[in-house]
């Protein structure tokens, strides 16, 4: 119990203790004898004060006072004096069962309803709160109280904001008042209020939070207040488009179902039984509206006038920052297309927080439909040979990649400036904890800014470094820079055409697929995909990821390799559900089935989630292996899968074998055997 | 019995109040989702109003209060997560962002959970920040090992039941969230209880499977 020491308790004090509850017991069954019985005299009133002195928490008590204060103000004719002595009983009332704990959420809303009668004075809440706010700096129903009052009295935020720099001058260790200055600065920038342009108002906050984590590193109430504002800082509010599959300027060859006639292109081939090809749209943060309206195509390429455009999120969601459509093409027609996108024609895309996309963009691709020799065998994909490096020296990685962001002139100057300074004031800090993960992650928002190629990438070694510091330093987060050091790792890697070819083959049994192997990298998150829309076929072993996440943009994507991870569950892949070109998956030698407690449960579509399901035959036959297994039958179902492998699993088995049968019937290859029909 | 109508306390503005004099906060949105889940009866109120309400409660370190404006609590957190779980709604969620916020919850030292920045640490946290990783998938950004110890050390290994912290008396109150956080930290021996729900992991699949 808070504040009650463990032990042994005299007798004496046992006694006090077993009276007072004996007393208490009796005032509460009076009072709600009282209560029941529609009782508001002054005696039953008076009773219920006396209970709420004692247990301010009695949230009953707190309603029928309510009930008593309707009743005498329907007795009095509306005098105004007598309406007022009858509600400033009840601020007495609050104020000493607040005296007795300060945390009782039914005395500050019983407050609150009162002052909303609008009979009572606000003059003295603020007073009032000042007290109890000196009392303790950081009870959250003081605060939510304060901004109840302000609402109410119309006070202005940049007063409010004059109060939490108080607050703060006086102990920088309240988070409680960092917290309100970062919604009340938010406010008055959004509005663009006088004296708050973001460019002028921003590093002077900078300097303020300084104060607070230069005096003690290890105090974190200046932490998020910082980290808001190097977000401030990068937040650019109107959307841009990052990427695109294809490039502007690429070449790609496009056939039908089965191998190409002489597949030695250069080019990235895509092979397609229905006859279309995915174009993926990647913004730089969630935007809606993306539409055949809103993103015109110009090509020869027939029948795609009213495409369909699709946003690759969870399904609640119509905003993403991956949006994809699929161009048809006739695979008889050989030809050579030119197919020119433009997107932001109209207004429209506006991004999640509002802001509309207001840069149009124009890029051109071509596209050749090939002859395919129709060839249906089924062969197995093998991970450990067929694979040819890539000449880093080709141009052809340069009409795949563009690493380049497809970004509009922004005023950067600002903000590099103010991120320039962070870096160097920082660098001062870095042996302590907050220091080192300030520094690396200030450099990361450095390079995000580099467009120039000559200085691109230079600052990577030292962010690896500072991750791998705070690894040895801060062992409880290991994880967490675990995880910082492979983004880190992965926009290294795709900072220059150089660093990624070294990882780039192409894989000889399917059509000289372009694969991308990360084996062996000790990857622990996937980032960067934005960079990586034309990879075909991705080699992930011997890493220790335990999610997909993030793989749902590679739309291109039709082998996965994912063995030997740390995947936990069929529901940590549910992103791959929106990979319709996925046919081959190796999950084998995970975690699946080994742990109690799966930590994409909710974050699978499922019906756990409230998402709508339909009931197939294989529901329907056996409700227990659904219940049992659901997560691999809810994400297994939505995939086309052709070959999967799931041996050295602890869920693995003939049971569960036989279950992915009936949930994937298409199924060709299982843990390296071939199905009989 | 009196009829209650969970449905009847939602507001114009998507939040729930805990009764009929208005009391509005995210605790009672998350209850009233949780239990309309439970009975197959979210069609009853407006969900995407209620979400909409949970979300203009996200604050700028990622985390969630009680009202529009109102600080991050890991209770309150619990609340708005488990409310946009149970509704198929986490992707409003900033998962990096809340998730580094929560795992800095854990005290070096002891190893226990704080709720908010520069707290003392408390087992009854170990439910609302652990249930809160395990939802958002950062739950391996803590460590385990030293939060199962600091559950443990608070055991009243003579008279039993677990309190808030070493020094103090048990409570029920603090039993319940220090088994419960055991059980999320797979330890030997605890069954598994859902992270949203707080209830047993084969009962609310048992629920929610079955068409």
């Amino acid at each position: 119990m808070h504040g009650r020491p463990r032990k042994a308790s005299k007798p004496e004090e046992e006694a006090a203790s077993a009276a007072k509850a004996v007393k208490l017991r009796s005032l509460q069954s009076q009072f709600m004898k009282n209560h029941h019985d529609k009782i508001y005299t002054e005696e039953a009133i008076e009773l219920s004060t006396k209970l709420l002195e004692i247990n301010p928490e009695a949230y009953t008590a707190w309603n029928y006072r309510k009930l008593a204060v309707e009743d005498s103000l329907s007795r009095i004719d509306s005098d105004p004096n007598l309406v007022n002595s009858i509600l400033d009983e009840e601020l007495r009332v609050v104020e000493s069962a607040l005296r007795q704990n300060f945390k009782s959420y039914g005395a500050w809303h019983h407050r609150k309803w009162v002052l909303s009668k609008g009979h009572s004075s606000i003059a003295h809440e603020l007073k009032l709160l000042d007290k109890f706010q000196r009392l303790d700096s950081r009870n959250f129903h003081a605060w939510n109280y304060r901004r109840f009052v302000v609402e109410l009295t119309k006070r202005s935020e940049q007063d409010e904001l004059q109060y939490t720099d108080d607050m703060i001058n006086n102990n920088f260790s309240n988070y409680s008042a960092w917290h309100n200055r970062s919604v009340l600065l938010s406010s008055l920038l959004a509005q663009n209020a006088d004296g708050f342009m973001p460019n002028e108002r921003i590093p002077d906050e900078y300097d303020l939070v300084h104060s607070a984590i230069f005096t003690d590193p290890d105090d974190q109430s200046g932490w998020f207040y910082h980290l808001w504002l190097l977000d401030q800082t990068l937040n650019v509010e109107t959307p841009l488009l990052t990427s695109s599959w294809p490039s502007h300027g690429s070449t790609i060859i496009l056939s039908g179902a089965g191998c190409l006639n002489g597949s030695s292109s250069k080019f990235t081939t895509f092979c397609s039984e229905s006859g279309s090809f995915p174009l993926i749209l990647y913004f730089d943060q969630a935007v809606g509206g993306v539409s055949s309206s809103t993103v015109t195509i110009d090509s020869e390429l027939k029948g795609n006038e009213d495409l369909v455009w699709e946003p690759i999120s969870y399904k609640n969601s119509q905003v993403s920052c991956v949006w994809v459509t699929h161009l048809k093409y006739v695979s008889t027609d050989l030809c050579e297309y030119k197919v020119k996108i433009r997107v932001g024609n109209s207004p429209g895309i506006v991004s999640s927080r509002g802001h509309n996309f207001r840069a149009p963009y124009e890029f051109v691709f071509t596209a050749h439909v090939h002859d395919t020799v129709k060839d249906s065998q089924e062969g197995i994909v093998s991970w450990t040979d067929g694979f040819d490096i890539w000449d880093a020296k080709s141009k052809d990685l340069n009409s795949l990649i563009t690493l380049d962001q497809l970004q509009a002139e922004i005023d950067f100057k600002w903000r590099q400036e103010a991120i320039d300074s962070e870096v160097e004031c920082f660098g001062i800090l870095s042996d302590s904890k907050i220091g080192k993960l300030t520094l690396a992650r200030l450099l990361m928002a450095r390079e995000a800014m580099v467009s120039d190629d000559a200085v691109k990438g230079v600052r990577y070694e030292e962010i690896l470094q500072l991750y791998n510091d705070l690894m040895a330093l801060d062992s409880s987060h290991y994880q967490y820079y675990k995880d910082e050091h492979s983004v880190a790792f992965l926009h290294k890697m795709t900072s220059s055409s150089e660093s990624l070819s070294r990882h780039l083959f192409r894989y000889r049994g399917m059509n000289n697929l372009v694969c991308l192997r990360l084996n062996n990298l000790s990857l622990s998150r996937i980032a960067s995909v934005e960079k990586l829309l034309f990879v075909q076929m991705l080699d992930l072993s011997h890493n220790e990821l335990h999610s997909t996440e993030g793989l749902e943009a590679m739309q291109l994507l039709s082998c996965l390799n994912l063995s030997h991870n740390r995947i936990r569950s069929f529901s940590a892949l549910d992103s791959l559900r929106h990979v319709k070109q996925l046919k081959v998956l190796d999950v084998s030698h995970n975690h699946i089935g080994k742990h109690s407690v799966d930590t994409t449960r909710y974050l699978c579509s499922s019906p756990l989630s409230n998402s709508e399901w339909s009931q197939d035959d294989v529901g329907r036959q056996n409700p227990g292996l659904v219940t049992k297994y659901w997560d691999a039958y809810f994400v297994l179902r939505d995939l086309n899968l052709k070959q999967l492998d799931i041996a050295g699993n602890e869920i693995s088995g003939n049971e569960f074998s036989s279950f992915v049968l009936q949930v994937v019937p298409k199924l060709v290859w299982l843990d390296g055997q071939k199905l009989g029909n | 019995m009196q009829k209650l109508d969970i449905a009847g306390l939602q507001n114009k503005d998507g939040s729930f109040s805990g009764d009929i004099w208005g009391e509005v906060d995210t605790r009672f949105s998350y209850i009233a989702i949780c239990c309309l889940s439970i009975l197959k009866c979210l069609d009853k109120i407006n969900v995407k109003k209620a979400v909409d309400y949970i979300v203009s409660c996200k604050n700028l370190d990622g985390g969630f209060g009680c009202t529009p404006g109102a600080e991050s609590h890991a209770g309150q957190i619990f609340c708005c997560v488990g409310a946009l779980a149970i509704t198929g709604n986490l992707h409003h969620v900033d998962k990096d962002l809340l998730g580094w916020w929560l795992c800095e919850r854990q005290d070096y030292e002891s190893g226990g959970l704080n709720g908010r920045p520069e707290k003392l640490p408390d087992v009854c946290y170990s439910w609302w920040v652990l249930s809160s990783l395990i939802m958002i998938d950062r739950v391996h950004w803590i460590e385990k090992g030293k939060l199962v110890k600091f559950i443990l050390d608070c055991q009243d290994m003579d008279n039993g039941g677990i309190s808030d912290n070493p020094k103090d008396v048990v409570d029920i109150f603090h039993t319940y969230f220090g088994v419960a956080g055991l059980s999320l930290l797979e330890y030997p021996g605890v069954k598994p209880i859902d992270p949203a729900y707080a209830l047993p992991v084969h009962v609310i699949n048992r629920i929610l499977f079955t068409k």
